[in-house]
């Protein structure tokens, strides 16, 4: 397989104004991509249309060769941190990990098997959660729950993982150790991370494609002041994190 | 009168011990199903079904069928047709609630209208009349709670993938929509078996109060369930005990408690909270 995500003239708007207008990016396998662009952009939008939740209104999209909603099983998908709003919900870590596993057994089985377990373990030892396994998911940190989160999406041994805002809500130390998390486990599967952080996302990613409804620029190396400014259509002052 | 004796009283009369077991079942499908309503928010769409019930009971009357029958139809019907609309024609929710609810309830009071000496019946329809439960009632609850329990058994993983984040079960290959409109269908089920202890205008309270009070101290899906079966069990026993004497509405006594309880709960959960924090 030449790419695992082809986008080609893609289009969409929820109502009469557009949100995404004449999008294509094509995704090799192995690439470590970050989508960047201003708030309202259309970057949720566009992961929504890989994912297969929504249907483009024009143009085409192809993963892993498929329609995205045939192929949505063999990506792991980590959603949005506000969205997530479900932190009073009585699960564990553990159980919320298991969750990754459903629909890759069959669908009649009552429990999870023990391969389901021992991979559920597997990835919360990655991403060192393993010690929390069996905290309720109400009592954990911001940074704790986005690994949560991510190991589920592990836990399907996704071919694509797409993330979308992983550091929104967690402070500069924990958003470094994902990043390194996710860059270690490149080597296994593309990723996709879906970030307004503009400095800091580049240290990380082997390519950026910047979203304004429609694709601004796709730079394989640093980005400019010029491509800022086109992109947030403004100057923008760019500030860079101590690490 | 002494405990023992009122005690010994209680289960002389068959009508005590059917009453007594009517509540430990309606307990299980209430403590179970109630903690997906908790849970998922859905406490005003149980309601919703639970009101057009009426309309079912009062078509069954007039038809000279059993009530329960009726009952058991429209909770259905209105379990799959609220699933159904809400994720087809997107309505809000809202005021698909508040059409069945008040449509339910006006269907049903014109059927029964129609039938001469309605107006005694209703009332023990309206608000349950635990008394009056006959061993054919229990057999029939039995059989709601063996559906109930095992297709929660059953789907324990769905239900709980669905219940807790629908986007990611979706993106899993799950049928979000079938287990949706499956798990309205097992509320439905749910409802009609609480309506035999505490009518249906008092159900939402039994099917929501036991299970919100487990919440408080559950970690897991399975043990708010297991919690609130048996906060369930000691409300409706103790209520119906409590309203024996002084021969007080047995449907309206069992609500009062678990609010009750409810509150109480509630307040020690915070102060134990602040006073750890001191």
């Amino acid at each position: 397989m030449k790419y695992v995500i082809e986008i080609h003239n893609v289009s969409f708007a929820y109502t009469r104004e557009p949100v995404l207008r004449d999008v294509s990016l094509v995704v090799p396998p192995g690439e470590f991509l970050g989508i960047i662009g201003p708030n309202g952009g259309g970057k949720s939008t566009l992961v929504k249309l890989i994912l297969g939740l929504l249907r483009p209104h024009g143009g085409s999209i192809a993963v892993m060769g498929t329609e995205p909603h045939e192929a949505s099983s063999r990506i792991g998908y980590v959603p949005q941190y506000p969205t997530f709003s479900r932190r009073d919900f009585p699960i564990s870590v553990m159980d919320t990990v298991l969750l990754g596993r459903l629909g890759q057994d069959s669908h009649w089985s009552i429990t999870y098997s023990g391969a389901d377990r021992d991979i559920a373990r597997e990835v919360m030892a990655a991403v060192e959660i393993l010690d929390i396994a069996g905290r309720p998911i109400g009592s954990l940190s911001g940074g704790q729950l986005q690994r949560v989160l991510i190991a589920r999406a592990l836990a399907c041994r996704p071919e694509i993982l797409i993330l979308d805002e992983p550091t929104a809500n967690i402070d500069i130390r924990a958003e470094e150790n994902i990043f390194a998390i996710l860059k270690h486990r490149n080597d296994r599967m593309t990723v996709i991370v879906v970030s307004h952080d503009i400095a800091f996302i580049s240290g990380y990613v082997n390519r950026v494609a910047c979203l304004n409804q429609t694709l601004v620029c796709h730079a394989t190396s640093e980005i400019s002041g010029k491509t800022i400014e086109d992109l947030y259509g403004a100057p923008v002052k760019m500030i860079h994190h101590a690490h | 009168m002494h405990m023992y004796e009122f005690m010994a009283e209680i289960f002389r009369n068959s009508f005590m011990q059917y009453a007594l077991l009517a509540c430990v079942l309606a307990s299980i499908g209430c403590g179970v199903i109630g903690t997906y309503v908790v849970v998922k928010r859905i406490g005003f769409l149980a309601g919703g079904i639970a009101h057009s019930v009426l309309a079912g009971m009062g078509i069954a009357i007039f038809l000279q069928a059993s009530p329960v029958t009726g009952a058991v139809i429209a909770a259905l019907m209105s379990g799959v047709l609220i699933g159904w609309i809400n994720l087809h024609l997107r309505q809000h929710e809202d005021i698909l609630i508040a059409a069945f609810w008040s449509m339910g309830m006006a269907i049903g009071i014109l059927f029964i209208s129609r039938i001469p000496g309605y107006n005694i019946d209703l009332m023990s329809y309206l608000f349950g009349n635990i008394l009056l439960v006959s061993k054919r009632d229990l057999y029939l609850m039995l059989m709601l709670d063996a559906v109930i329990v095992t297709l929660v058994f059953l789907f324990y993983r769905q239900f709980l993938a669905t219940a807790f984040d629908e986007e990611f079960s979706r993106l899993r290959g799950l049928n979000v929509e079938f287990f949706y409109i499956l798990l309205l269908c097992t509320v439905a089920l749910t409802v009609v078996l609480l309506i035999q202890v505490v009518g249906l205008i008092l159900v939402l309270a039994l099917l929501i109060l036991p299970a919100a009070t487990a919440a408080q101290f559950a970690a897991s899906i399975l043990r708010m369930m297991l919690l609130a079966v048996v906060f369930s069990v000691v409300i409706t026993v103790s209520g119906l005990l409590i309203s024996y004497t002084p021969d007080l509405p047995s449907g309206s006594t069992i609500i009062v408690l678990a609010g009750g309880v409810y509150i109480v709960t509630l307040i020690a959960q915070n102060l134990i909270r602040k006073f750890r924090e001191i």
